[in-house]
């Protein structure tokens, strides 16, 4: 009866480095700890070492992952089987260009000092495992309304 | 939350630890620390318990379970400042689930925060329900976030976060939302100005049209209208167009909607879509820029599905075909990759049966057209292992759907055979063979184009048994041609015979039969020599060769019985193509796939529409054509995790794997360069060549492989190092040994556990023969050797195959010689090769868990079977290059198992007859400090491999050779200095040819 198995579109998204270090995790369904560490694990053996000559969609347990790497950073998405690849693929790029935006110039430093606030900007790009916000002006001006207020 | 030094300076504190037993310390620390505060909750002001927080959300990020202080994050939503509530909300959603008891007790919070006036908190609290909610939410909370969805006082940030937390509350519980009442609002929605409230809305239109789209057919013509407004670009902000494309996600979205429809009856609809369609297949090119080019491809390959999810006119489902062959000669392989796997699906899904001839019409075209077929030839050699398959049973299946004739199928099917052999399954040939046997027109035509194959210097094993098959069935058909007689036939298809694999053999036998059955008239030499052939196999050890060597043998003395028994096969039944059973068949393994639901749901599009709602509870099929079509090999359980992940391991060392790892530059190098946003797939390849050329030393070091003999007497010099070419195939399976102006000598090896076969290809470059050939293999003892005769003779431009088995019997790194000579005219040319028979070719690569590694790990302590060694003067390496290295010999590093990332540890097993299957485990702490030496432990249940094992990988490290060769226990050193193989340790140390091991 629950429906969601069929319609849910991103399932997890992942920030790790080459080491495997988590930089970022966002479930958007429910695991138990163990069971995400095994996925943060295993998602990180399928992408750390592919060739970047091959496709960015992986296959990952009945779902796929569709993966960028940018410098040592591996960020992955997890989606349904059926879904549209690329257009997911790019939406780990617009994630990366407001990343860019806010920390002008992003590195990995600035995720791991800032981990809150990428969490903050994750939340107004993402929802309920779907795209929110595509515009990056709307989710920067968003971020200053926000940092006003503390 | 600016100025929260506590918490950088926690995060400094843990990037300095310097291994993970320091880091476990200082994150005990912290969480006493946190654990006390929080029972004094007396004195905590809402910063220190915000800074807390924070920390613990860090520290749970890290993968350390935080199994206190939920009640404390969740306490923090009510706190009455945003700095604490925003704490409270984001950290209550990363660690807690829907499934947590804890949540119940933050409804009531949650539900002042959207029903009051704070539009800040409205957000926080309809994000946190949106990413986490349960069903409970869903029950209380539904009505108050559709008033906030459809209000027209809320900003669109307010709205666009109820629209998905909506959606959230649905697929909790469906009867939240009930399309009599939400159809017209759903409908209203859909004319909203803000494409972010747009893009949000029709994220939940998706989910309700896939659960009720009768109810919601108000909303397709909106849906239209909003794609209208897109691809035209009407009415888009510049900020909601992605490198020039009005919102591709949007679009998708949109496109996915209407293919829950089951069709589109209102014909103005029907137009003004089918216009729209049309400009987004024709609009679509290919561009440099790969973000541009992904997202338009997004926004076209949605368009494709859509097209045949509707049954498009005939010109338009033609043109989609035409686009799908562009997309397979595109460059970029994610395009490419969806370009093919969406062929097929046209097919299996039988989508397009009545669209069938037109498709047909212009697939014959395409295929036709060699630039296309040459693509997809190309793209098989250059695909992933994993794909190979898969893509060359996809073309088998064109070919024979779009065959213009018959003729055609057997010529594109035998190219693929030689060209992708490896890939190639049995039920490929078979299929043809069936063709073949039930058209008479086709026999002779498919026997002289076997027969032209067979002319090839090296052609693949089925190549072998496809031409042996028809050859021996419709070899007598071409007999008056030339180079055709039954003798020739036998001649060069006994030529293969060394060459093929023992379940090949009985196949040749056979048709050793049929062609003696055939000669007309009798021929009494071929007999002889068939006869003799059958002798030779009446003793195999193998059975099936055995019996029917024996059969034939006694058959053919028999004349007229012959005939009977070995009668042209009879027509096979005509039945379903076995390829397309085969896909379907892995596909009835894939739970979800995609084409299983399209295969059961789409040749019935009436019975979905009369009974839209399947009874018992099982969910509704998808309705989505998705164009992502076959996935082969998807494991079909969530849990089933091994063996999806086992299709990401090669067996048998590939060494493609090897040559992905990239080489990293420093860590810390990483870790503050900007993430290089302007190109994202970082080409790192420069980096092994800058290596290269500071590490550069002459490699020349070891030129006494090739001895001449007779000082001056041999004046041929060998074509390129032979040293580099030994040390290349110590890394590769098949590659040159060696090369003069004469000759050629090619090795190609297999290797299963502790046998190997190496065929060695003698070519003859020139065109007047070589004589006096002689090939002696001077083994080391570890090695029971056979070299199958070698001719005395290659005769002009001819290639002569000598297999040659190995057998391993124990572990040692001394090295076979093959000791070669030749004649050509009055010189005399000898070489003494080093044969790639290593020690890591009986190595198996195998990767293994912590659970697997540490138990093995600690029994196995102490010399001799555990031996430790500090080894200096290792060639300076970063640890990626390291694990490269390793990879490339077999010895396989288990990511993360080390809880130092200066250390790696790394697994493989070892085969030889007296050791049997041997897990042999390996650990090597590197100083970064100084990467001239390292600490090295290796361990295996036999003293001896864990000592040659530890020299061997010793050797590959370091950059001198340690001439410690003389200290190995029980090697006889051997008498003869040219037998003395070469330090193994010189090979690693050449950086050109390890990187031409790499590629």
């Amino acid at each position: 009866s629950d429906i969601s198995i069929l319609s849910l579109q991103i399932r997890f998204i992942l920030l790790q480095n080459r080491q495997g270090k988590t930089r970022l995790a966002k479930y958007y369904v429910p695991l138990e700890e163990s069971e995400k560490h095994k996925v943060e694990y295993e998602v990180h053996r399928l992408v750390v070492n592919r060739d970047s000559k091959f496709t960015n969609f992986v296959e990952f347990r009945t779902h796929k992952v569709i993966y960028r790497r940018y410098a040592g950073l591996f960020f992955s998405l997890c989606v349904d089987i059926t879904d549209n690849e690329l257009a997911y693929l790019e939406c780990i790029h617009l994630f990366v260009e407001i990343l860019d935006h806010f920390f002008s110039n992003v590195c990995e430093l600035d995720l791991v000092f800032n981990f809150h606030k990428v969490y903050l900007i994750l939340d107004e790009f993402i929802l309920a495992g779907e795209l929110q916000e595509t515009s990056k002006r709307a989710i920067i001006e968003r971020m200053s309304e926000l940092e006003k207020l503390e | 939350m600016s100025g929260m030094r506590g918490l950088s300076v926690f995060i400094s504190d843990i990037r300095n630890c310097q291994n993970k037993e320091a880091e476990r310390l200082r994150v005990d620390k912290e969480l006493g620390n946190i654990r006390t505060c929080f029972k004094n909750d007396k004195g905590l002001t809402p910063y220190k318990k915000k800074k807390y927080v924070w920390k613990m959300l860090y520290i749970h990020m890290l993968g350390y379970d935080v199994d206190f202080g939920h009640m404390e994050a969740v306490s923090l939503i009510s706190a009455p400042k945003y700095p604490e509530k925003q704490v409270g909300y984001i950290v209550t959603s990363c660690l807690l689930n829907e499934n947590h008891d804890f949540l119940r007790l933050a409804i009531n919070a949650v539900r002042n925060d959207i029903i009051g006036r704070n539009e800040t908190y409205q957000c926080l609290a309809l994000t946190l329900v949106g990413n986490i909610g349960g069903r409970e939410f869903a029950e209380s909370l539904a009505p108050d976030v559709q008033k906030l969805l459809i209000s027209s006082s809320c900003r669109p940030l307010v709205r666009k976060k109820a629209a998905l937390c909506l959606l959230r509350l649905f697929r909790k519980n469906p009867d939240v939302v009930n399309a009599d009442g939400w159809a017209d609002r759903m409908a209203q929605l859909l004319d909203e100005r803000d494409l972010g409230v747009l893009t949000s809305s029709m994220s939940l239109l998706v989910s309700l049209v896939s659960n009720d789209y009768e109810g919601y057919s108000s909303c397709l013509p909106k849906c239209v209208k909003i794609l209208e407004r897109l691809a035209r670009n009407q009415d888009v902000p510049q900020e909601y167009t992605y490198y020039g494309i009005p919102s591709p996600w949007l679009q998708v979205k949109t496109m996915r909607a209407l293919q829950y429809f089951p069709t589109i009856e209102d014909p103005s609809t029907r137009r003004s879509l089918f216009e729209v369609l049309q400009r987004i297949l024709m609009g679509t090119d290919v561009v440099k820029n790969v973000n541009k080019n992904n997202a338009s491809h997004a926004v076209l390959f949605e368009a494709l599905s859509l097209v045949m999810h509707l049954n498009a006119e005939k010109e338009m489902m033609s043109q989609c075909v035409a686009l799908l062959g562009k997309f397979i000669s595109v460059r970029e392989p994610n395009i490419r990759y969806l370009g093919l796997d969406c062929l097929p699906a046209v097919f299996v899904g039988e989508l397009l049966i009545c669209f069938m001839e037109c498709v047909m019409c212009q697939m014959q075209r395409m295929f036709n057209r060699s630039s296309i077929r040459k693509n997809i030839m190309q793209y098989l050699s250059t695909a992933e292992f994993s794909m190979r398959e898969e893509l060359s049973l996809k073309a088998a299946i064109l070919a024979e759907k779009f065959a213009p004739d018959l003729s055609w199928y057997v010529d594109v099917i035998l190219q693929l055979i030689d060209n992708a052999g490896d890939f190639v399954s049995d039920d490929i040939w078979f299929r043809v063979v069936q063709f073949v046997t039930n058209n008479e027109d086709l026999q002779p035509y498919a026997a002289s184009k076997v027969r032209e194959y067979m002319d090839k210097i090296a052609i693949h094993e089925t190549m072998v048994k496809v031409s042996a098959y028809i050859l021996g069935e419709y070899g007598h058909l071409l007999a008056r041609r030339p180079g055709c007689s039954a003798r020739e036939l036998f001649g060069i298809l006994h030529e293969k015979l060394p060459t093929v694999s023992s379940p090949t053999i009985p196949l040749l036998l056979s048709t050793y039969a049929k062609l003696l059955m055939h000669a007309q008239p009798p021929d009494i030499e071929l007999q002889k020599q068939i006869w003799n052939v059958f002798k030779k196999y009446e003793s195999s050890i193998d059975v099936e060769i055995q019996q029917r060597a024996v059969e034939y043998f006694e058959l053919s003395k028999k004349g007229a019985a012959l005939m009977d028994v070995l009668a042209e096969m009879p027509k096979f039944p005509e039945r379903q193509s076995s390829l397309i059973k085969k896909v379907e068949d892995v596909e009835d393994t894939a739970d979800q796939s995609a084409i299983k639901l399209r295969a059961q749901q789409l040749p019935s599009n009436a019975l979905v529409l009369a009974d839209p709602q399947p009874v018992n509870g099982t969910p509704p099929p998808l309705k989505v054509p998705s164009i992502s079509g076959i996935k082969v090999g998807i494991s079909s359980n969530w849990l089933d995790h091994e063996s999806a992940s086992q299709t990401q391991s090669q067996p048998n060392g590939d060494l493609s794997k090897v040559q992905s790892q990239i080489p990293s530059a420093d860590l810390l190098g990483e870790m503050v360069d900007p993430l290089a946003i302007e190109a994202p797939p970082v080409d790192m390849g420069s980096h092994q060549r800058v290596y290269r050329e500071e590490d550069g030393i002459p490699d020349e070091v070891d030129g006494t492989a090739i001895v001449p003999i007779g000082d001056q007497a041999n004046k041929v010099e060998p074509i390129g190092n032979i040293t580099e070419r030994f040390n290349a195939l110590c890394l590769k399976d098949s590659g040159v040994l060696y090369e003069d102006p004469y000759i050629q000598i090619g090795v190609k090896a297999e290797w299963r556990g502790h046998h190997g076969r190496l065929v060695l290809f003698l070519g003859n470059k020139v065109t007047s023969p070589l004589t006096s050939v002689q090939a002696l293999i001077l083994p080391p003892a570890h090695l029971k050797l056979e070299l199958s005769l070698v001719p005395d003779t290659i005769p002009p431009r001819a290639q002569v195959q000598c297999p040659l088995e190995v057998m391993n019997i124990r572990p040692s790194r001394d090295v076979a010689v093959l000791d070669f000579s030749y004649k050509f005219g009055t010189s005399m040319v000898s070489a003494k090769l080093r044969l790639p028979a290593v020690l890591n070719k009986f190595l198996q690569p195998l990767q293994l868990t912590s659970e697997e590694f540490f138990p093995q790990w600690r029994s196995l302590s102490g010399p001799p079977l555990k031996l430790q060694e500090v080894v200096r003067g290792v060639r300076p390496l970063s640890l990626s290059e390291m694990e490269n290295l390793f990879n490339s010999f077999r010895v396989t590093i288990c990511p993360g198992l080390d809880p130092n990332p200066n250390n790696l540890v790394a697994s493989t097993t070892f085969y030889s007859e007296n050791t049997r299957p041997m897990l042999c485990l390996a650990r090597i702490e590197t100083d970064p400090a100084d990467r001239t030496q390292l600490r090295l432990t290796v361990a295996s249940g036999d003293s001896t491999l864990t000592f040659e094992l530890k020299e061997f990988i010793k050797e590959q490290l370091i950059a001198i050779p340690m001439g410690s060769r003389a200290l190995v226990p029980a090697v006889p050193v051997p008498a003869a200095p040219l037998a003395q193989p070469p330090s193994p340790a010189v090979d690693a140390n050449d950086p050109g040819a390890m990187l031409a091991g790499l590629l």
